[in-house]
């Protein structure tokens, strides 16, 4: 389904409200005591975003990639943290609808979409991350149900959400190993626990979890697409999706330390004028605002390439590069230009710079996505 | 009862307005534009009036080009049930929205009609006023508060020095001012459904409304720059510069 221009403009007016109103005036106090911030859930419920992605037909809203990156930049540029509540989501969403059954999606999807049954994606684990055909989650079937053993870590929505798709090995013996890897839904219940909150530099309030399973029983009706083995082919389907959403979130980071430069500059003076006048500074707003409109760019035609259904890994992995590296960049210089008031704690600067580092590292390492360029230009310029 | 709504188009009020460099206006062309902010809290209003089943139907009407069409899906999104757009590329003065106003409340007959205070843009603070008049109907304007009685309605005004209160029999005009209420935004299914909501489009002539304007805008300028300020020397230096230069004590 489309969304016309006029349907994109109002729901984009929508946000800016809702940011405006609900969520950037509390930010600031939010993300310094590292609280979850509860009341702006249920703004985002009422506001729908809980169901952005998901097909009309099961009570979403069915926004294309490319309106959907525009709504998680403007998000990302007042507060990156609220994105993440609904993007791990969006994405555990994206593989029951792709890959599960009709009586899977009937079941979960309206559920995802009303936010009364919230959560994440849970792959990585104490010991591997980026190397995921190495997880050690196990999950052993015994009559109707599988047996989880193990733990993950790292897990957003794993403290506040009440469902997770997680990814588990169903046939550690298996070679290739994906072909042994499947993705679970598990609801929280008993031998689903949450060991801990992990503390982070950045990336505030929202909730970043250790979790185990202990002999955790999960009806086999919860295998998503109810086939063992296709796990890690259904996440890394939904991966592109969310790189292209880390990209936009990088696009509004740099955008914001951009905005809040271009507006200090112009107020700020040194040596009786002011400091947008210097050439020092015109060269750094002149970088930072060329590295975002790139960025912009590259999140926008990896996001229409994956509204055609075209492959676009090398894409949205360019996008999630240069995106991120961009927030990184724009957010050191925003520091720079706003001097002593960047580094303090009473601004937005130091915020942005403690959280544009995570872009580089979640969803996929930014080395990862080089190899992943790479390697589609092979594949796809055969010699 | 039924309740007709008036939305406007403007430049929304975060953007810093620019003048034309010609003078003949402000900057529109690639400007954001959005609802008029006191327009929203009448919207809001007729909502809350139908959502305590003091009202049945809510008419949003806008007047202008063809994009004011985007202030009606607005409030149809805030959920209005329908709109009507009168399409017209004249600049409208407040006089010509009253009269048109009035045309399409004869063709509605609604038992009421919220409109904003003012728009932002021309600030002009006149039009339900004049459709007030020229209908013959009473006016609650600069609204704070509504309570509504069988065939009444209390209307609580905010004038110098306190709050006044009129009793207005319906059906009636009523101005919205700021503390009326705190508009709600449309949430994102609200403005997917919105688009099957039904929205007419009509001409000034069909309503036959001559909207020619009377008034020629001479020129339009920016504010004066202010100038630089200068330090006195002595506390005495400024109680005399106060008294004699800007003449303020």
């Amino acid at each position: 389904m489309t969304v016309s221009n006029d349907d994109e403009a109002l729901i984009l007016a929508s946000i800016d409200r809702f940011l405006e109103r609900d969520v950037a005036p509390h930010a600031h106090a939010l993300e310094a005591s590292d609280t979850y911030p509860r009341d702006i859930v249920e703004q985002m419920k009422e506001l729908g975003l809980f169901g952005a992605t998901i097909d009309p037909e099961y009570g979403g809203l069915g926004l294309s990639a490319v309106t959907y990156a525009k709504i998680v930049e403007r998000v990302s540029a007042v507060w990156m943290s609220v994105s993440g509540i609904f993007n791990s989501h969006l994405i555990m969403a994206a593989a029951v609808q792709r890959f599960g059954s009709e009586a899977q999606k009937r079941h979960y999807l309206p559920r995802f979409a009303r936010g009364e049954l919230r959560g994440g994606i849970a792959l990585t684990e104490p010991d591997c991350g980026t190397d995921l055909q190495a997880i050690r989650t196990r999950a052993v079937r015994d009559g109707d149900a599988y047996v989880v053993n193990g733990s993950k870590t790292w897990i957003s929505n794993s403290i506040e959400g009440q469902i997770l798709a997680v990814l588990v090995k169903t046939d550690p013996q298996a070679q290739p190993p994906r072909r042994g890897m499947s993705l679970l839904l598990i609801e929280k219940g008993p031998g689903f626990e949450v060991s801990r909150k992990l503390e982070k530099i950045g990336y505030k309030g929202i909730d970043s979890g250790e979790l185990t399973f202990d002999d955790c029983r999960v009806p086999v009706d919860n295998l998503i697409g109810e086939e063992e083995g296709r796990g890690l082919n259904q996440i890394l389907a939904g991966l592109e999706l969310g790189r292209i959403n880390v990209a936009a979130r990088g696009v509004g980071i740099a955008r914001a330390c951009l905005d809040e430069s271009v507006a200090y500059a112009q107020v700020r003076k040194t040596f009786g004028k002011p400091i947008c006048e210097h050439q020092s500074i015109q060269i750094k707003l002149a970088e930072m605002a060329t590295r975002l409109e790139a960025s912009r760019l590259l999140t926008e035609a990896a996001a229409r390439a994956y509204d055609e259904g075209r492959r676009c890994d090398m894409e949205a992995g360019m996008a999630k590069l240069f995106a991120t590296e961009t927030a990184i960049h724009n957010s050191i210089e925003a520091m720079r230009i706003h001097g002593a008031y960047g580094y303090s704690k009473e601004f937005n600067i130091e915020r942005y710079y403690r959280d544009a580092p995570l872009l580089a590292i979640g969803e996929g390492t930014n080395e990862m996505q080089r190899i992943i360029i790479a390697r589609q230009l092979v594949e796809r310029n055969p010699a | 009862m039924k309740i007709l709504v008036a939305v406007k188009r403007v430049i929304d009020y975060n953007v810093k307005v620019r003048v034309k460099a010609d003078g003949s206006g402000v900057e529109t062309s690639n400007v954001k534009m959005s609802m008029n902010p006191f327009d929203e809290i009448a919207v809001e209003e007729a909502l809350r009036l139908k959502e305590a089943g003091t009202a049945e139907e809510i008419v949003a009407v806008s007047m202008g080009i063809d994009r004011c069409q985007e202030t009606i899906r607005t409030a149809l999104a805030m959920g209005a049930d329908r709109g009507i757009l009168v399409q017209t590329e004249e600049e409208l003065e407040p006089l010509a929205v009253a009269k048109l106003l009035k045309a399409l409340v004869e063709r509605e007959s609604p038992g009421l009609v919220i409109v904003g205070k003012q728009a932002i843009d021309g600030d002009h603070s006149e039009t339900g006023q004049m459709l007030a008049a020229i209908l013959g109907w009473p006016q609650g304007t600069f609204a704070s508060k509504l309570e509504f009685e069988t065939d009444s309605v209390n209307v609580t005004r905010e004038v110098d020095g306190g709050l006044e209160i009129v009793k207005l029999k319906l059906p009636a005009v009523i101005t919205t001012d700021l503390r009326l209420n705190e508009p709600r935004f449309a949430s994102l299914p609200n403005i997917m459904k919105a688009k099957k909501k039904p929205m007419e489009t009509l001409t000034p002539a069909e309503l036959g409304v001559d909207v020619t304007p009377r008034v020629t805008v001479v020129e339009v300028v920016e504010p004066p720059k202010r100038k630089a300020g200068i330090r006195v020397e002595s506390v005495q230096a400024l109680v005399e510069k106060l008294r004699n230069e800007a003449k303020v004590i």
